[in-house]
C-alpha cells in the first residue's frame, strides 16, 4: 500500500452510506427554482378544468344550465354527472368500499361538492364559464351533528343504498350508519371493569382537521386516441395505484396507462386517494382528445379533497388503587362525511385504531367503532399518520393522563407503572397485534433527565400556589406523551388496498462503470428518497451515494409498489431497496471469487469490496467488480449486474417515543406559550439524522397546529367554516416553538436494516402532548378534559368557566 | 361575454427586458409561469397568505398571485429563477438552505428564498427574532421554520464575512 490508497475511514466516508448526515439531492434543483410539479408541465393544446360547486351541504339538484357558459369563446365542454353516465363513471369506488359521486346526480351531500367539471381553453375563460351555469337546488334538511346520525328520524343521506343493511364492512344498523368494527374480549373487559378498584371514563375528541399541503391536488391528463394511451400526471402518494384503479375504472389496458408523479409539493395523507377532479380531466381528455389540466384552489383543497380525524373516542379505563391498568373500553364515534372515503387498507374500515393499547400492558380491552354519514366532505385519510394511529394515540395518553388525575398520580410516573417491559418484546397486545421491538422504560428516563421533570414539577407547584395567592395570572402546564405507533403497511396477510398487496418494490442496476440507477415503488413527496435510498444502497453494495440515481414516481419505469403514507415507505421499501442489493452483492462475489481465483468462501465484505479473508490487499472493489460482471463474467455466469426485489413485510413496525411540552397559560387572554417542547423519538436504524429531525420539526409543528387550532369546522347550515388560510391555522415561523430533539435507537428485528419509519411520529406523538400540556396547566383548577383545538379563545373559555377569572 | 382587450406591459425580470399583451385580470404569478416559463414561484393559495408566489419587485417582497400583470408594468422582478450567483453557483442562501436543511418538499422553497433575499437587503445581519417576522409571510408545511431560521442566519453569516458553525438539526 501506498500513502495515496485510503483509509478504512476515509473509504466509509466516501461511500455516504447509512447513518450519515448526507446533503439532500434534491435540493439543488429545489433550491434553484427547478422542481417540476404537475402545474409546471405544459403540452400543446392543453385544456383547463374546473368545477361548478355546489353552495349547499344538502340539496336536491334539479337542473343544470350551461347553455350560456357555452356561448363563452373558449369554453369546449361543461360535463355533468349525465355525460359521465354514459361512460359509466358518474359514480367511483372508495378506498373504504363505498361510492362516491364524481359529479352531483340528483343531488349534493356536502358544500362545495362537485357539481358540473368546464373545460376551457385557459383558467380565467373556465372561471368565467362556471359564473354562467345555472343550477337549480331543492334545498334538504342539513345532517351535521354526527351524533345525530343515527337518530330515528334523521334525513336519508344516502337514498343509493336505501334498503341495503350489508355495507362493505359487515350490516348496518341504520340508513346513515355506515359500518360496526368491533375488535377483542368484550366480556373480559366487563369482567375487568366490574371488579376494578377504579375507574375513569371520558369523551375524548379528536377534532376534523385537513392534511393541506402546500402544493393542491392536481392532474394533467391526455388521451392519445391514435394509440389508445392515456398519460397522467398528477399529485400521487400512491402512483401504481392510480394506474390500476384508472385502468379498472376506464378499460383502457393497465400498460397502456402512463401515471407519472412528478416532484410533489407535500402531501401528508391528501394525495393518496383518487378525487373526482381526476375522474372528470382523464373523461374530459377523451371526450376533447385534447389534454387537460385540473388545479385544485386553496379552498377546494380545503372543504373538499380528504379531511382528516373527526372521531368521538368515548374512553373507559379500569385500574388498581397502585395505578396498574386492568382494562380499557373505547368506543369510537367516526364522522366520515357523505361517502365513506377514508384511505385505509380494505380490511381496515377504522385503520389501526387498535394501536389504542398504546405502550401499555392491558391485559385486556374492548374496541367498538362505528362509521357514519353527515353532510360533510368525504376523507378520513392519515394525515401524517399511520391509518388512525394519531386518533389512537391521542385518546390513550389522554385518558391515561385523566386515569392519573384520578388517582392523584403523576402522569409520568403513571405511565412508567405501566409501560410494557423490554423483556416482553415481542409482545401480543390485548387487541391483537405483536409489537415488534421497544424499550419504553429507557426511553422514558432518557427524555425524564433531559428535561428534568421533577424540577418541572417543583416549579408547577410553587406557580399553582402563587395563582392561588393572587400573584401571577400566568398557569404552567406539562405536557406528558409516550406513544407507540404501527407503520409499515403491510403485510400482504392482513393488507391490501383494493384487493391490491401491500407490498413495495426497488429495482438496482449496476451501470458497467460503477454508477447506479435505482427505482422504488415508493413516490417521495419531500420526505428525500433522492437521498436516502441511495445511502442503504451505498451501504449495501460499497459504491458512493453520489453515483446512485434514484427515481420515482413514473409506472413506466418504477416497479409496481403501494406508494409512500403512513410511514411505510422505510418499513416497507426501505427493505426491498436493502434486499435487492443484498442480491447484488450476492452476485459480485461470485464474480469477486472468480476474479481472484479464489472460493468465494474465502472472501469477507468490506466496505466498497471484496477481500481475501487474511489477506485485505488481495481485493476487487465493487466497480471492478461491475465491469468485470458486464465484460468477463465467471464461466457459465449470466453477464450484467442488476436485481429487483418485491417485499412483503412478515409484521409492522412499531417506532415509539417520549415527548415532553411545557407551556405557560395567561389565563386573562387565553394564550398558551410553549415555552419547551422536547421530541425523543425511537425509529430503530437511522438511514439519515439530518433527514429524521427535519421530519420531527415538521410533524412537531402540524402537531403544534392541530392541537392549538387547526380545524374544518361547520355551522348548522353545513357551511364549511375553515376553507381558508385565513381561518384554517397554519403556523407561520412566529409562533411556532423551538424543538428539540433526541433519540434512542432499538432497531425492528424483522427489517433487514433494523429501520422503523419516523415521518409520522412528531404528529402521532406531538398532538397528545400539547394538549395534555393545556389539560395538565387547567387540572388544579378542577377540570379533567378540555376538548381540542386550543386556541385562545377557547382556551379563555375554559379559563372562565373554571372561575379563574374571579 | 366579450373577448377581452389586451394591454401592453414591459418589464425587467431577472436582469431582462420583457414587452408582452396580456388582458387587464392577468395575475402576474400567471405571467411568469405561463407566458414568461418562470415556474419557480408557486401557487399555494391565492389569497396572499401562503407566500410560494413571493417574488422581488424594485427591492420589496411581493405575492404575485395577488397583484396583476399590469400593476408590474416598468418594473425590476427578481425571481428564484434570478438568485444563483452570475457564475451560476448557488448563492449563499440557496447554499444555505440546503447545508441547513431548510426544505423538505421544495414546494414553498422559491418564495422563502426569494423572500429571505430581500429580507437580508432590509437587514443584513438579522437576529433570530427578525428571521422569523422577516419570513412570517411565508409558509412552510415540512420543515417547521427551525432550519429556514439556520438557513439564513447561515448566508447572513457568509454575506457578512463570517463562518456559521451551527450545524442542520
Amino acid at each position: 500500500m501506498n500513502d495515496m490508497t485510503p483509509s478504512r475511514e476515509q473509504r466509509e466516508a466516501a461511500l455516504e452510506g447509512m447513518g450519515c448526515k448526507r446533503k439532500r439531492v434534491e435540493d439543488i434543483r429545489f433550491t434553484q427554482g427547478k422542481g417540476k410539479y404537475v402545474d409546471d408541465i405544459k403540452m400543446p393544446g392543453m385544456l383547463h378544468g374546473d368545477f361548478v360547486r355546489s353552495p349547499y351541504a344538502h340539496a336536491k339538484v334539479t337542473k343544470i344550465d350551461a347553455t350560456e357558459a357555452l356561448k363563452i369563446p373558449g369554453v369546449i365542454a361543461v360535463l355533468t354527472a349525465e355525460d359521465l353516465k354514459g361512460v359509466n363513471l358518474a359514480w367511483m369506488p372508495t378506498l373504504a368500499g363505498d361510492v362516491q359521486m364524481v359529479l352531483a346526480d340528483g343531488k349534493v351531500l356536502y358544500q362545495n361538492q362537485e357539481v358540473a367539471f368546464v373545460v376551457a381553453e385557459d383558467r380565467y375563460i373556465a372561471d368565467d364559464a362556471i359564473q354562467l351555469i345555472e343550477v337549480e337546488y331543492e334545498e334538504l334538511p342539513v345532517l351535521v351533528d354526527p351524533f345525530k346520525s343515527m337518530d330515528p328520524d334523521a334525513p336519508v343521506l344516502r337514498p343509493d343504498l336505501e334498503g341495503k343493511m350489508e355495507g362493505a364492512h359487515g350490516p348496518r344498523k341504520h340508513h346513515n350508519h355506515i359500518f360496526n368494527w368491533s375488535v377483542g374480549d368484550e366480556d373480559a373487559t366487563d369482567k375487568a371493569f366490574a371488579e376494578a378498584e377504579v375507574t375513569v371514563k371520558e369523551m375524548i375528541s379528536y377534532h376534523r382537521t385537513h392534511p393541506s399541503p402546500l402544493e393542491t391536488c392536481q392532474c394533467l391528463a391526455s388521451m392519445d386516441k391514435v394509440n389508445g394511451e392515456l398519460t397522467l400526471y398528477g399529485t400521487f402518494q400512491a402512483p401504481h395505484v392510480i394506474r390500476t384503479v384508472a385502468s379498472l375504472l376506464s378499460t383502457i389496458p393497465e400498460h397502456k396507462i402512463h401515471v407519472i408523479a412528478p416532484d410533489v409539493g407535500g402531501g401528508f395523507g391528501n394525495k393518496v386517494g383518487a378525487y373526482p377532479g381526476y375522474i372528470c380531466s382523464i373523461v374530459a381528455s377523451i371526450v376533447t382528445g385534447q389534454p387537460v389540466k385540473w388545479v385544485e384552489d386553496r379552498m377546494e383543497n380545503l372543504s373538499t379533497t380528504s379531511f382528516a380525524r373527526d372521531y368521538h373516542m368515548t374512553t373507559e379505563i379500569a385500574a388498581k388503587k397502585d395505578g396498574t391498568v386492568t382494562g380499557l373500553k373505547v368506543h369510537v364515534l367516526g364522522d366520515h362525511g357523505g361517502f365513506d372515503a377514508c384511505a385505509d387498507p380494505s380490511k381496515w374500515p377504522a385503520g389501526f385504531f387498535n394501536i389504542v393499547t398504546g405502550s401499555y400492558d392491558f391485559p385486556v380491552a374492548h374496541l367498538s367503532v362505528d362509521g357514519v354519514y353527515t353532510n360533510k366532505a368525504p376523507g378520513g385519510v392519515a394525515y401524517r399518520c399511520s391509518f388512525r394511529v394519531t386518533e389512537a394515540a391521542y385518546c390513550i395518553e389522554r385518558g391515561m393522563d385523566v386515569l392519573a388525575q384520578k388517582l392523584g398520580m403523576d402522569p409520568a410516573d403513571l405511565r412508567l407503572k405501566n409501560f410494557i417491559k423490554a423483556e416482553q418484546f415481542p409482545y401480543n397486545s390485548a387487541l391483537g397485534w405483536e409489537y415488534d421491538s421497544g424499550d419504553y422504560h429507557t426511553a422514558m428516563h432518557k427524555a425524564m433527565d433531559a428535561i428534568d421533570y421533577r424540577g418541572l414539577r417543583e416549579e408547577q407547584k410553587a406557580k399553582q400556589e402563587a395563582f392561588k395567592r393572587g400573584e401571577t395570572r400566568e398557569i404552567m402546564g406539562i405536557g406528558v406523551c409516550f406513544f407507540t405507533e404501527i407503520v409499515g403497511a403491510g403485510p400482504s396477510k392482513n393488507c391490501d388496498i383494493l384487493g391490491v398487496a401491500m407490498f413495495d418494490s426497488a429495482e438496482i442496476r449496476i451501470h458497467p462503470t460503477g454508477s447506479v440507477i435505482s427505482r422504488m415503488g415508493s413516490k417521495s413527496q419531500g420526505q428525500g428518497h433522492e437521498t436516502t435510498w441511495a445511502q442503504i444502497i451505498a451501504t449495501e453494495i460499497g459504491i458512493p451515494a453520489a453515483d446512485i440515481m434514484v427515481e420515482e414516481g413514473d409506472t413506466d419505469t418504477a416497479p409496481y409498489g403501494l406508494g409512500t403514507y403512513g410511514s411505510r415507505s422505510t418499513p416497507v421499501a426501505g427493505a426491498a431497496i436493502a434486499l435487492a442489493a443484498r442480491k447484488i452483492r450476492a452476485k459480485a462475489q461470485m464474480i469477486a471469487a472468480h476474479m481472484l481465483e479464489v472460493s468465494e468462501f474465502d472472501l469477507e465484505w468490506d466496505i466498497d469490496g471484496f477481500q481475501v479473508k487474511g489477506n485485505p490487499e488481495a481485493r476487487k472493489s465493487m466497480k471492478e467488480i461491475a465491469w468485470a460482471a458486464y465484460n468477463a463474467p465467471p464461466p457459465g455466469i449470466e453477464p450484467g449486474l442488476e436485481a429487483v426485489s418485491y417485499y412483503d413485510p412478515p409484521n409492522m413496525t412499531y417506532p415509539f417515543g417520549a415527548y415532553f411540552c411545557v407551556m405557560d397559560i395567561d389565563v386573562d387572554t387565553g394564550v398558551a406559550k410553549t415555552r419547551r417542547f422536547y421530541a425523543l423519538d425511537d425509529c430503530g436504524t437511522r438511514i439519515n439524522p439530518m433527514i429524521i429531525e427535519g421530519q420531527v420539526h415538521g410533524g412537531l409543528t402540524e402537531a403544534f397546529a392541530i392541537a392549538m387550532g387547526q380545524e374544518i369546522s361547520y355551522d348548522e347550515m353545513g357551511n364549511v367554516m375553515g376553507a381558508s388560510f385565513m381561518d384554517f391555522f397554519l403556523p407561520t415561523a412566529v409562533e411556532t416553538p423551538h424543538w428539540e430533539t433526541d433519540h434512542t435507537v432499538t432497531p425492528s428485528p424483522h427489517h433487514p436494516i433494523g429501520a422503523k419509519g419516523v415521518g409520522e411520529s412528531p404528529n402521532v406523538g406531538g398532538v397528545p402532548a400539547f394538549s395534555n400540556a393545556v389539560n395538565d396547566a387547567f387540572g388544579f383548577l378542577g377540570s379533567t378534559h378540555i376538548q381540542m383545538p386550543h386556541d385562545a379563545w377557547r382556551v379563555w373559555q375554559v379559563a372562565k368557566n373554571l372561575g379563574a377569572h374571579g | 361575454m366579450s373577448e377581452i382587450e389586451q394591454i401592453p406591459v414591459t418589464m425587467t425580470v431577472n436582469g431582462k427586458k420583457v414587452q408582452r399583451f396580456v388582458e387587464p385580470r392577468t395575475l402576474l404569478i400567471h405571467f411568469l409561469r405561463e407566458d414568461l416559463n418562470l415556474t419557480g414561484p408557486h401557487i399555494g393559495c391565492e389569497t396572499s397568505h401562503c407566500g410560494a408566489c413571493t417574488v422581488d419587485m424594485n427591492g420589496m417582497s411581493v405575492k404575485s398571485c395577488t397583484l396583476f400583470a399590469a400593476q408590474a408594468n416598468n418594473a425590476e422582478l427578481t425571481t428564484i429563477e434570478g438568485m444563483a450567483n452570475a457564475d451560476g453557483t448557488l448563492s449563499a442562501l440557496q447554499e444555505g438552505f440546503r447545508q441547513m436543511h431548510g426544505l423538505q418538499c421544495g414546494f414553498c422553497t422559491p418564495g422563502m428564498i426569494t423572500r429571505a433575499h430581500t429580507l437580508l437587503q432590509e437587514n443584513p445581519d438579522p437576529t433570530e427574532e427578525e428571521i422569523r417576522f422577516g419570513i412570517a409571510g411565508n409558509l412552510c408545511r415540512c420543515t417547521g421554520y427551525q432550519n429556514i431560521v439556520k438557513a439564513i442566519q447561515y448566508a447572513a453569516a457568509k454575506l457578512n464575512g463570517r463562518d456559521y458553525q451551527e450545524a442542520a438539526e
